[in-house]
C-alpha cells in the first residue's frame, strides 16, 4: 500500500509540475541552448531559415562592428560611473535616514517612488527637463544659467552631456533599490554594538569605519555585484532620453546593439545578436566572478 | 571607587496615545555603593534595574538626581569619560574581530596624552586576557568561542582599560546551568582581584545572593531593600522582597493577631507579642517548619519530595491560595506517608507578619 | 574638564550634523520629486503657453485639462493603457498558477528526480533574460504570434525566483497540518487550495505586486514582439508618441501620457507601501 501511494505521488507531483517545466522548456532551456547554435550558423537568412556553414564568423563580425565596439564603450563608461556613485550616495542616505527620527518614512516613500515608474514614461520627462530644443533650452538649462554657465544640448549635443544625462537618469532609477536595502541592512545592525563603542569612547568615524561599514559589507558586496549586473543589461534608460535610434545617437548599450541586430531597421540578424548577447553573457560571467573574489577577501561572515 | 546616587529618577515620555503621563522607570534612587565591591541590582523584569545600570554608565541621562564616582560629580559626564566597563547581556563583541581585536578596540580609541604604544596595547590586552583565562584563544574570532568563553572576552574587553566602575547587565542569562554557576564564581574572583567596584543587574535571585556583596531590590522603578544578601533573606522590609527571594519560595498564609498571638485560621500557632490586634500576612520560609506531633499549626499533607539532603513536604492548608505550599525538613527526620495530617511547629525567626494593605512588614 | 560646556559643544555639534542630515536629505527628496512635479506641472501647461515659454515657468497660473483630453483622443492612449492591463493581468495570474503547482510540488510532494529537478530550477536562475529572448522573438515569430497576446504574455509568464520563494514559504507550513488533513480525506489539490495558499497569503501577495510593477513596466519584449500599434503596451506607447504622437513637439501633451500612466503603479505603491517595500527587498532587483 504504501509503494502504491509513493508511485502515484511521484506521478502527481510530476502533473503538478508540468506547467512551470512546458514554460521553461520552451522559453527558457531551448532557447539557450538554441542561442548558442545561432551564434555559430554564418550567414543565417531569417526568412528562408538556411545558414550556409557554421564558425566564428559572427563573432569576428560583431566584434568589428564600430557600432558594437561604441556599445561597449558607453556601456563600460555606464557601469565604471553609476555604480560606485549610486552606491556611495545610497550609502550616505541610508545613514542618515537611519539618523534620523521624524520625517523618516515620508523621505522613505519618497525616496523609493521611482522604483514604481515606468522607466520609458518618466525617461521622457528627463529628456525634456535636459533638453535643448528651438522653443526653450529646457530647465536644466537654466539652473546652468544660474550659475553663470553655458547652454548646452544634453539630448542632442555633445558625447559627453549625453553621457552624463544617462548615467544621472540611470542613477536615479536605481537608488531606490539600493535605499532600501542598505537602510535596512543598518536597522539589523545591533545597537547594543554602538552602545559598546561609545562607552570605549570610540569616534564617531571610527565607530562607522570599525564597525558599521564591516557589519554590512555583505549587502554592499550584494549591492554592487547585482549593480554591476544591471548596469551591464541598461537597455531601457536609454532609449527613454535618446529614442530608439541608440545607434545614430553615439548612445547605444550592449543589449541595445542585440535587440537592434534583432530587429527594427538594422533588424534581421539573429546571428549576429547571439553572438553579442553570449559576448555581454562573458563579460557579465567576468566581472561577476572577479566580484566575487574581491568580496571573499574583504566581506567579514 | 564608591558610587553615589542621589535622589536618581529616570522618566520616558509615554509611547501610550491614550495615557500621556510619563513612564517612571527609576523613581528617588538613593544609594551610597561602597568601593570595591560587588553589588546586585536585583528584580523582576521592568523593574528599572536595567535603567539604573545605564543611567551609572551615562548611556541614559537622568531626569533628575546625581551620580558621583567617588567625589567626582560625573552626572553630565558623557558615558565615554566616566571610566567605566560595560558588559552587554548579548556580550556585543564585534564578530568580524578577533578576540585580541576586541580587546585591543577600547585601547585603540584613546587619544592625545593617553595614546598608548603597540607594545603597551599589547601587554595591557594580554594581561586583561590572562585575568580571565582566555590567553590561547586571542586569535579566534567570535563565532568560534562557546557561550562562556564570549563573556570572558566581553569582559576582559571591559577591564582593558582598568575601569573605575565595571557594570554587567544580565551577564549570566544566556549561559546554560551548569555554566553560569561556574561563570559566576568566576566573576566573583576577577572582582576580588582587580578590586573593582561592580555592579550587576539580574532578575535571578539565587545569582544575585550567591555573589553579591550587597543587593539592591528594585520593583516598579522603587528600590525596595538594600543590604547584604543574608540579611535581606532574613529580615525582608515587605512582603514583596519576601517572596522574590528564596528558592522554594515563602509560604503566605492569611492571618490574624488577637491578644498578643498569632493565628493561621482557627489555630493560634505563635507568641506575637507586643502586635495590636489585626488582620494581616503571616509568610513563613520553608525551612521555618518543624515536623511535631503536637505542633500548634495543622497541614494536609499531599506528597512528599525526597531531594537528597533535605525533604520537601508539600502541604495545603485553607488559609493559603496557594495549593502546594513547601516545607524543608531535614532528610533523617522520619515521616509517616500514610498520614493524611501533619502538624508543626514554627520557628519564630522564619515567620514573618505583613499588614494587609501596605504590606509593610509588622515587626513584633 | 568642564563637562558642562563640552556638553554644550557636542549638543551644537549635533545639531549642525543633524541639519546637514535634513538638508542633505531633503536635497535628494527634491531630486527625486522633481520630474514627477514637472510632468504634473507641465502637463497642466496649455499648448501655447508652454511653447511661449523660452525660460521654463516653474508654475503655472491658468492650469488646463485639455492635455488630457488629448492624450486620450489624439492618440489611442487608452487602448494602450487597456492593453497593459490584460497583459498585467493576465501574466500575473498565469505565473500564480504555475508558480503554486510547481512550489507545491517541490515542498509538500515527493517524487522521484525532484531534488535533481530543483537543482536545474535553481540554476535557470542565473540565465539572463538577453541570452534567451533572441530565440523567443524567433519562436514566436515562427509560431505566427506577433502582435497577438499570446504572443506578448506566453514568454513573460515563468520566473524561477518566486517558484522558490513560495517554495520557502510552503516548508514552513508544519508537516502536521498535511496529515492531519490527510487524516480528514483532503485531496492534496485541495489542501493546497484550502490551507497553504490562505496561510502563504503574505507571501502571494509580495509575488504578485512584484509581477505586476515587473509588467507595467516591461519595454523590450513588446517592443520586438508587437508593431502594430493597436498591441502596443504603454511604455511602447509613449516610444510611439515620442517619436510620432501628437506631432512632434507637443510636449504637454506626451507629459499628460506620462502622468496617466504613472498614476496606477504609484496608488498601488502607496496603498500597499510596506508590501511593495518588504517584497522588494526580499525579491531582488528591477525588471
Amino acid at each position: 500500500m504504501m509503494s502504491d501511494k509513493m508511485g502515484n505521488s511521484g506521478l502527481k507531483g510530476w502533473i503538478y509540475l508540468l506547467p512551470a517545466i512546458l514554460f521553461l522548456g520552451v522559453f527558457l532551456v531551448y532557447p539557450l541552448i538554441d542561442v548558442f547554435v545561432y551564434s555559430f550558423e554564418e550567414g543565417y537568412n531569417f526568412t528562408s531559415q538556411t545558414f550556409w556553414g557554421t564558425g566564428l564568423y559572427n563573432y569576428s563580425y560583431v566584434l568589428h562592428d564600430p557600432y558594437f565596439l561604441q556599445a561597449v564603450k558607453n556601456t563600460f563608461i555606464l557601469v565604471i560611473v553609476t555604480v560606485p556613485l549610486s552606491t556611495g550616495i545610497a550609502l550616505l542616505i541610508s545613514v542618515g535616514l537611519n539618523s534620523i527620527k521624524p520625517l523618516r518614512n515620508l523621505f522613505q516613500t519618497i525616496y523609493f517612488l521611482p522604483y514604481v515608474t515606468n522607466n520609458l514614461a518618466v525617461g521622457l520627462v528627463f529628456m525634456i527637463l535636459f533638453q535643448k530644443t528651438a522653443y526653450t533650452d529646457g530647465f536644466a538649462n537654466l539652473v546652468i544659467s544660474w550659475f553663470g554657465g553655458p547652454v548646452i544640448d544634453f539630448i542632442d549635443g555633445p558625447y559627453w552631456a549625453k553621457m552624463f544625462v544617462l548615467c544621472f537618469y540611470t542613477i536615479w532609477v536605481v537608488m531606490p533599490f539600493k535605499i532600501l536595502i542598505l537602510t535596512s541592512a543598518l536597522a539589523s545592525v545591533n545597537p547594543d554594538y554602538y552602545k559598546a563603542a561609545q562607552v570605549d569612547g570610540t569616534s564617531k568615524f571610527r565607530t562607522f569605519t570599525r564597525i558599521t561599514l564591516p557589519m554590512i559589507s555583505p549587502m554592499i558586496f550584494y549591492l554592487v555585484i547585482t549593480g554591476f549586473i544591471g548596469a551591464f543589461k541598461s537597455y531601457s534608460d536609454a532609449v527613454a532620453l535618446f529614442g530608439t535610434d541608440l545607434n545614430a545617437a553615439q548612445m547605444n548599450t550592449i543589449v541595445g546593439y542585440i535587440y537592434d541586430m534583432l530587429y527594427g531597421d538594422s533588424g534581421g540578424y539573429p546571428s549576429y545578436a547571439s553572438a553579442a548577447a553570449i559576448i555581454l553573457f562573458f563579460i557579465v560571467l567576468t566581472i561577476t566572478c572577479i566580484n566575487l573574489l574581491i568580496s571573499k577577501k574583504n566581506v567579514h561572515y | 571607587m564608591k558610587v553615589v546616587l542621589e535622589n536618581l529618577t529616570k522618566k520616558f515620555p509615554s509611547r501610550d496615545r491614550k495615557n500621556r503621563e510619563d513612564v517612571i522607570a527609576v523613581n528617588d534612587f538613593t544609594f551610597e555603593i561602597p568601593d570595591g565591591k560587588l553589588i546586585g541590582l536585583l528584580g523582576p523584569s521592568g523593574c528599572g534595574k536595567s535603567t539604573t545600570l545605564n543611567l551609572i554608565s551615562g548611556l541614559l541621562k537622568p531626569t533628575s538626581g546625581k551620580i558621583y564616582f567617588g567625589e567626582e560629580d560625573v552626572t553630565k559626564v558623557p558615558a565615554e569619560h566616566r571610566g567605566i566597563g560595560l558588559v552587554f547581556q548579548n556580550y556585543a563583541l564585534y564578530p568580524h574581530l578577533t578576540v585580541r581585536q576586541n580587546i585591543l578596540f577600547p585601547l585603540q580609541n584613546l587619544k592625545g596624552k593617553d595614546k598608548l604604544s603597540k607594545e603597551e596595547m599589547n601587554k595591557k590586552a594580554e594581561e586583561a586576557a590572562g585575568l580571565v583565562q582566555i590567553s590561547e584563544l586571542m586569535d579566534r574570532k567570535p563565532a568560534e568561542l562557546s557561550g562562556g568563553q564570549q563573556q570572558r572576552v566581553a569582559i576582559a574587553r571591559a577591564l582593558v582599560k582598568m575601569p573605575r566602575v565595571l557594570l554587567l547587565d544580565e551577564p549570566l542569562s544566556n549561559l546554560d546551568a551548569r555554566l553560569r554557576l561556574q561563570t559566576r564564581e568566576e566573576i566573583r574572583r576577577i572582582q576580588r582581584e582587580t578590586g573593582i567596584t561592580t555592579i550587576f543587574v539580574t532578575h535571578d535571585q539565587e545569582e544575585a545572593m550567591s555573589i553579591s556583596d550587597m543587593i539592591v531590590v528594585m520593583k516598579d522603578g522603587v528600590v525596595q531593600q538594600i543590604g547584604k544578601p543574608q540579611e535581606v533573606y532574613d529580615n525582608p522590609k515587605n512582603l514583596f522582597v519576601a517572596k522574590f527571594l528564596g528558592t522554594p519560595p515563602i509560604n503566605v498564609f492569611d492571618a490574624s493577631v488577637r491578644g498578643g498571638k498569632l493565628y493561621i485560621g482557627e489555630e493560634g500557632v505563635l507568641e506575637a507579642p507586643g502586635v495590636t490586634d489585626q488582620e494581616c500576612y503571616a509568610a513563613i520560609r520553608p525551612e521555618g517548619f518543624v515536623l511535631k506531633e503536637e505542633g500548634a499549626f495543622g497541614c494536609e499533607l499531599k506528597a512528599l519530595e525526597v531531594m537528597g539532603r533535605d525533604i520537601s513536604l508539600v502541604i495545603k492548608n485553607s488559609a493559603s491560595q496557594n495549593p502546594a505550599l513547601r516545607a524543608i525538613i531535614g532528610s533523617d527526620t522520619p515521616v509517616d506517608v500514610t498520614k493524611k495530617q501533619v502538624r508543626f511547629e514554627l520557628k519564630p525567626q522564619k515567620v514573618f507578619l505583613f499588614d494587609r494593605e501596605t504590606e509593610e512588614r509588622i515587626f513584633c | 574638564m568642564d563637562y558642562n560646556r563640552l556638553e554644550r559643544s557636542s549638543q551644537r555639534k549635533q545639531r549642525l550634523v543633524r541639519v546637514i542630515t535634513y538638508i542633505f536629505l531633503g536635497l535628494w527628496a527634491l531630486i527625486v520629486l522633481f520630474p514627477f512635479y514637472w510632468m504634473i506641472l507641465t502637463s497642466l501647461k496649455s499648448y501655447g503657453a508652454y511653447n511661449s515659454e523660452y525660460i521654463p515657468k516653474l508654475y503655472t497660473l491658468s492650469p488646463t485639462l485639455e492635455n488630457y483630453v488629448e492624450a486620450f483622443t489624439a492618440v489611442p492612449l487608452g487602448r494602450y493603457f487597456m492593453n497593459t492591463v490584460v497583459f498585467t493581468v493576465l501574466t500575473t495570474a498565469l505565473m500564480l498558477v504555475v508558480t503554486v503547482l510547481a512550489a507545491f510540488a517541490f515542498a509538500r510532494l515527493n517524487f522521484p528526480g525532484k531534488n535533481l529537478v530543483f537543482v536545474i530550477f535553481l540554476s535557470l536562475m542565473m540565465i539572463p533574460n538577453e541570452l534567451v529572448v533572441i530565440t523567443n522573438f524567433v519562436t514566436i515569430t515562427n509560431m505566427d504570434m506577433r502582435n497577438t497576446f499570446e504572443g506578448l504574455i506566453l514568454p513573460s509568464v515563468t520566473s524561477v525566483f518566486y517558484v522558490y520563494l513560495l517554495k520557502e514559504n510552503f516548508e514552513q507550513i508544519p508537516d502536521n497540518l498535511y496529515y492531519a488533513a490527510k487524516v480528514d480525506g483532503t485531496s492534496d489539490f485541495k489542501y493546497l487550495l484550502r490551507v497553504m495558499v490562505p496561510l502563504s497569503k503574505p507571501t502571494l501577495i509580495t509575488v504578485t505586486i512584484l509581477k505586476v510593477i515587473e509588467c507595467w513596466n516591461s519595454y523590450v519584449w513588446p517592443r520586438l514582439i508587437t508593431d502594430d500599434e493597436n498591441y502596443y503596451l504603454v511604455s511602447n506607447g509613449i516610444q510611439e508618441i515620442r517619436e510620432n504622437g501628437f506631432g512632434r513637439e507637443n510636449i504637454p501633451a506626451m507629459m499628460a501620457a506620462v502622468v496617466v500612466i504613472s498614476v496606477p503603479l504609484i496608488l498601488l505603491f502607496l496603498v500597499f507601501r510596506k508590501k511593495v517595500m518588504e517584497g522588494v527587498s526580499r525579491g531582488g532587483t528591477k525588471g
